[in-house]
């Protein structure tokens, strides 16, 4: 797509006009992250975290790459090339902090990335593309970061290897045989560390592939806005170069800031110390939990004490932490109010901000010991977050009275209609 | 060109002489398409057979240990399939303690019989390893909190199991696994 104004890629010196005609990259890269895609002039600091999750993922992928040239994936050594890597290797201890810590990054970056997409319901028509993708993004990291997690072969990676698999244990029938089948084993050991190391290697990539279709869906309404107002002349926008890739630069050294303080004063703040203990299949750290950014999930996961009619609980909690994601999947058809932006709905937004709370007091709860009062506050805090996307969005969106939306972008972002009316039709209507 | 038309033409032909409307070249359509499709899924077979335990992890796949040993109270903590195995010997009151409970109450229901061997009721055999998330339980070392049942206690989600190995209380859906085993003399347990 593009809007019939945006700028055509003009190729200034002849090595470029040559390039750009035996093989158009240059204008690809033009009209996708250049002067050639408009973008609505009034994107606020949360359109910042898209990019910003493309960088995490180059991070990862740099540093990985050469974590991998150290490391060797064998349950006799792992643990110790993986000390190998933080004693001897030249600047092997900032390879590896940036990767962990880039994967927590990775997942601030995209959980906030997540929550715009709530607020201003980037998820509907005509994005719904475009958020399915990301749901499927979501899922591959999270494949990608437990199975890394595993790798260093300290407890932590091994009990979670364990009690993550016996996730799927609790499928009726087929579990048992599945779990021994993803192990390669009856309990997490070489095999399962070799074939975690190879997709761990793999999925990265696969999820840069499912980026590009996300970021193609994205070009093709182009992006939305904090209004919610689609764009409608060219005054609602700016070229993306140079604007935008100066505002998301800025958010880009602010990051940087932030996630270099981390990895070089806090490098362990985000891990477990347990996880510098070598595995050890005959006991189990006192207290097991996952990294902080699977916490919501896993406190869906442990909710369910009792049987729910016929099904156990342990399948009931496996259920629900997977229901609990792929609930986003048809979130786009459980919001029918015609307005996108929270902004002009007055009701939407409260629960909005609840929806929140609930998540952050899942996100406690997660790494909180499995104990009372903790669980019953898991349970109440999972039963509102079901309630929020099954219940309340499609009620909201049916009783819900909007407040009057701007005529457009440039309406609202210069206050005057008369503006946006003529806008570059101007010249025409006098 | 005028090949190509005369093709198409014996092709007519070959419709209007089918009895039952069939053309060959449908026949070698579905043929070929069905041999394909075949021949993928049985390439599937390999693909996803890799993933299963391989010959060497199966190999280990059974142990053997004495009991004899093992005091009245006691109980150690073997290997099977490098998975936690708990032996223990119970004493004539866990014996009792255990038998007094009504099985049919209980979430798994199980005797303490059903779970060991004739002869060797006082020998229990269960994996250590919790049927909730699969963390290793404790009580089977010296010093170990038994839970308030008197077997073991996973400390991950709080399961509480009783001096048979059976699930009382917590999260735990089903007892401490009984691996397949036998005595092959009076004191030398085959597990697996
Ligand atoms: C989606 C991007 C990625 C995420 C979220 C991710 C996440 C992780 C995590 C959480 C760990 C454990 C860190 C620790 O505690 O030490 C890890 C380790 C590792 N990752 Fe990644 N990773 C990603 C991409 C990659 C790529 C592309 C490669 C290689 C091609 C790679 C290679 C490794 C290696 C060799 C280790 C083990 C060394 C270590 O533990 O530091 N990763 N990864
Ligand atoms: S793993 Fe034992 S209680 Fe959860």
């Amino acid at each position: 797509m593009s809007f019939p104004w945006a700028q055509q890629y003009t190729p200034t010196n002849g090595l470029m006009r040559y390039f750009d005609e035996k093989l158009p990259l240059p204008r690809l890269v033009y009209n996708a992250v250049g002067a050639g895609y408009p973008v609505p002039r009034n994107l606020n600091y949360l359109w910042n975290f898209g990019v910003l999750a493309g960088f995490c993922l180059v991070i990862q992928i740099v540093t990985g790459i050469i974590l991998a040239m150290h490391y060797a994936a064998n349950a006799e050594v792992a643990f110790a090339t993986t000390e190998h890597i933080m004693r001897n290797v030249n600047y092997g201890w900032l390879m590896r902090y940036a990767h962990a810590n880039g994967a927590s990054f990775f997942f601030a970056v995209i959980y906030l990335h997540i929550f715009r997409g709530f607020y201003y319901s980037s998820y509907k028509a005509p994005r719904e593309m475009i958020w399915l993708l990301g749901v499927v993004i979501f899922l591959l990291l999270m494949a990608t970061g437990f199975l890394g997690y595993v790798l260093p072969w300290g407890q932590m990676s091994f009990w979670g290897a364990k009690v993550i698999t016996g996730l799927f244990g609790a499928i009726p029938i087929v579990g048992e045989p599945l779990q021994v089948w993803l192990l390669g084993g009856f309990a997490p050991d070489n095999a399962a560390l070799n074939r975690f190391f190879s997709l761990h290697f793999l999925l990265p990539f696969v999820t840069a592939g499912v980026i590009i279709l996300h970021i193609w869906a994205l070009h093709i309404p182009g992006s939305s806005n904090p209004t919610g107002v689609e764009i409608k002349t060219e005054s609602d926008t700016v070229p993306f170069h140079p604007y935008y890739t100066a505002k998301d630069g800025f958010g880009l050294g602010v990051f940087l800031l932030i996630y270099f303080a981390m990895v070089f004063f806090l490098p362990n703040y985000l891990g477990h110390p347990d996880n510098y203990i070598e595995a050890n299949p005959l006991s189990t750290p006192a207290h097991i939990v996952p990294e902080w950014y699977f916490w919501p999930f896993y406190a869906i996961l442990r909710a369910f004490t009792a049987d729910f009619f016929f099904i156990p609980a342990k399948l009931m909690g496996v259920l629900a932490m997977f229901s609990a994601i792929l609930i986003w999947f048809i979130l786009p058809w459980l919001d029918k109010s015609p307005v996108r932006s929270g902004n002009y709905r007055p009701l939407f937004r409260i629960f909005f901000w609840i929806l929140m709370f609930d998540m952050a007091v899942l996100f406690y709860l997660g790494g909180a010991p499995a104990e009372e009062p903790f669980v019953m506050f898991s349970q109440l805090a999972t039963a509102y977050y079901f309630l929020h996307f099954l219940v309340i969005i499609p009620i909201v969106s049916m009783v819900e009275k909007p407040k009057p939306l701007p005529y457009s972008i440039t309406e609202a972002v210069l206050g005057s209609d008369k503006e946006a009316v003529l806008g570059e039709n101007a010249s025409v209507a006098k | 060109m005028a090949e190509t038309t005369s093709t198409a033409g014996t092709d007519t032909t070959v419709v209007t002489d089918g009895e039952d409307g069939v053309r060959r070249r449908d026949f070698i359509n579905i043929a070929a398409v069905s041999a394909a499709g075949v021949g993928g899924v049985a390439t599937l077979i390999p693909l996803v057979s890799q993933m299963s335990p391989s010959a060497d992890v199966l190999a280990e796949s059974s142990t053997e240990l004495d009991v004899g040993a093992i005091e009245p109270g006691q109980a150690v903590k073997a290997v099977f399939r490098k998975q936690p195995l708990f032996v223990r010997r119970l004493t004539a009151k866990e014996v009792e303690e255990a038998n007094a409970t009504d099985a049919s109450s209980l979430r798994d229901p199980q005797t303490l019989a059903e779970r060991t061997k004739e002869g060797h009721g006082d020998v229990l055999i269960t994996m250590g390893v919790c049927t909730h998330l699969g963390c290793v339980p404790l009580g089977a070392a010296e010093g170990e909190i038994k839970g308030e049942f008197g077997g073991y206690f996973c400390p991950c989600h709080g399961s509480h199991y009783d001096t048979a190995g059976r699930i009382r209380k917590g999260p735990a859906p089903t007892n401490l696994e009984v691996p397949e085993y036998e005595f092959t003399s009076d004191t030398v347990v085959q597990v697996g």
